[in-house]
């Protein structure tokens, strides 16, 4: 078993609401990171004290507090482009969500560079929001979508990609974790071979983030997509990272102020990157969240995070094995991140999902915005169980003694 | 959490006494709950009178839907269609004899919605929650 370097006790304390009990007294287990990380007194606190302190709008005002606030907004900025080792903080663009910068790339990029009969190629297991906007485009701009297959064991399949890559792409966008499977994609090689055939690359990155060392320089990423939310930061604000010289050459996404230099009646001139893709008031104190939570996994190093999932994933995967009339969908744990779905013989996820908080635990039950895979699966729906960094193993075994319950209830 | 899963649910969802599908049939109405992709059909036998002679549901979904759906139809048997149209959520919370949250109540309610929309011959964009509040 690999040794974590996270001292759990300490890291558990930093988070308030692992202290709150479910129903009279089940202390909560919380197994849906997946869907959303819970929060660290560092971000709330960050939050908070920008209130408290320093509020005012941003990037216009000369007195005291809109300097504070405009210096912590763009601190921010630098954290989180540290965390992914962007060459320079100004190719990190602040956006709602991974949704919304996978729509500023469609919107901007696509729609510049894209015409009738272009391929871009997606894989099976893209969550709803790189598919929907891809699809979109394709219908407005007659494009061709085609997608990379999972293999038999669950991965991205390599040999039916450089079959793809001889239809010249334009664009490979994919997934780097899936949020159902877990999978780990060979990113780097993706994207090598991507740019090989004369593609860009978009990576989602809402999964991997989280929870993998990201360097974009080392993986040559054209676009990289994430969320706050998933990665101990607040809801409401998500990233773009691009290259600049990509970004520079894109038109501006929405129109407003901030996102301009130079406003006449019937004209306008847009204003430098980052700031062409943030017309209006943005998410500020959310931004200071946002580095306060890239700035507090930085700490914790994400190597350490990524062995720590990987131990608690192998941990969950093997108690899971041992219990009858349960499959486990997704690659084996090596390939795999901190991620088990899986389903009962005869018994609805919802229903398991339903038991299982009558115990305490937080999981996911649904296709989890990934239907096109659940079909690939051959399932309507999964039961998903999602580790983070706070998630122990006697967490493991409370989940493994909770779908013994189900097992019972409906005999 | 027990009350939840009191024995009529389990064993309605286990063993549904009305699962099928009517053919021919006067009524005909399926339709999913896009969260959690529960599907279920409806099929109804009317007579002259209007009155609900023979009834099935099929699809697939949790506990919650499938019984609820399976206590719904037998309730109807011998109703006049003028009384399914104002059936409500009132009356599956009662069959059922849970209390529900609103993400479960959704689960619960489908087959009402479909029951309902078929009753009212309603198209299939025209379905809204509306309908069973």
């Amino acid at each position: 078993m690999t040794k974590t370097s996270l001292d759990l006790n300490l890291l558990r304390a930093d988070f308030p609401i692992l202290d709150r009990k479910i129903g009279a007294a089940k202390p909560l287990i919380y197994l849906d990171s997946t869907a959303t990380a819970q929060k660290p007194n560092a971000v709330i606190d960050a939050m908070s004290d920008f209130y408290r302190r320093s509020n005012a709008n941003i990037h216009r005002g000369v007195h005291t507090l809109a300097e504070e606030s405009t210096a912590m907004y763009e601190k921010g900025r630098e954290q989180v482009a540290s965390l992914i080792n962007a060459a320079s903080a100004r190719e990190v663009i602040f956006t709602r969500n991974t949704t919304e910068s996978i729509n500023l790339v469609v919107k901007t990029w696509g729609r510049e560079n894209l015409a009738s009969g272009d391929v871009i190629i997606l894989t099976e297991m893209e969550h709803h929001s790189n598919l929907v906007p891809w699809q979109m485009l394709a219908e407005e701009e007659d494009l061709v979508l085609e997608f990379v297959p999972v293999t038999d064991d669950y991965l991205f399949d390599m040999n039916a990609y450089r079959k793809l890559l001889t239809l010249k792409p334009k664009l490979v966008a994919f997934t780097q974790m899936s949020n159902v499977l877990g999978t780990i994609t060979p990113a780097k090689e993706i994207i090598k071979l991507a740019h090989e055939a004369g593609a860009l690359t978009l990576v989602d990155g809402a999964q991997s983030v989280p929870h993998l060392p990201v360097d974009v320089q080392d993986l040559d990423a054209d676009f990289l997509v994430f969320s706050a939310h998933k990665m101990l930061g607040p809801s409401g604000i998500g990233a773009l990272y691009g290259k600049m010289d990509l970004l520079n050459a894109m038109p501006p996404f929405m129109g407003g102020g901030d996102m301009i230099k130079t406003v006449h009646l019937r004209s306008f001139v847009t204003n430098q990157v980052p700031y062409k893709f943030e017309a209006g008031t943005p998410a500020i104190a959310e931004a200071v969240g946002f580095g306060a939570a890239a700035e507090y996994l930085q700490n914790l190093g994400m190597d350490a995070v990524e062995a720590h999932e990987h131990e608690i994933a192998e941990y969950a995967l093997e108690r899971l094995a041992e219990i009858p009339s349960i499959t486990v969908f997704g690659p084996s744990a090596k390939d795999k991140g901190g991620v088990a779905s899986f389903v009962m013989d005869g018994i609805h996820p919802h229903d398991i999902a339903q038991i299982l908080d009558g115990e305490g635990i937080a999981v996911r039950a649904g296709h989890h915005c990934a239907q096109p895979l659940h079909e690939v699966c051959g399932v309507k729906a999964t039961t998903r169980a999602s580790f983070y960094i706070y998630n122990t193993k006697e967490e493991v075994d409370k989940l493994v003694e909770g779908i013994y319950k189900v097992k019972e209830i409906f005999g | 959490m027990d009350d939840l899963y009191r024995q009529l649910i389990i064993e309605r969802y286990k063993t549904p006494h009305y699962r099928g599908h009517l053919d021919p049939h006067d009524i005909f109405f399926e339709d999913d709950n896009p969260v959690c992709g529960d599907h279920i059909e409806i099929t109804v036998r009317t007579n002259d009178a209007n009155i609900v002679t023979e009834a099935a549901f099929d699809g697939h979904g949790c506990s919650i839907s499938q019984a609820a759906a399976d206590l719904l139809i037998e309730s109807i048997h011998g109703k006049k269609l003028e009384e399914v149209k104002e059936l409500t959520k009132d009356d599956i919370v009662e069959l059922l004899g849970i209390e529900l949250g609103p993400v479960r109540l959704k689960c619960a309610l489908l087959s009402l919605k479909v029951l309902k929309a078929g009753a009212y011959g309603l198209g299939v964009d025209e379905v809204s929650d509306d309908l069973v509040e």
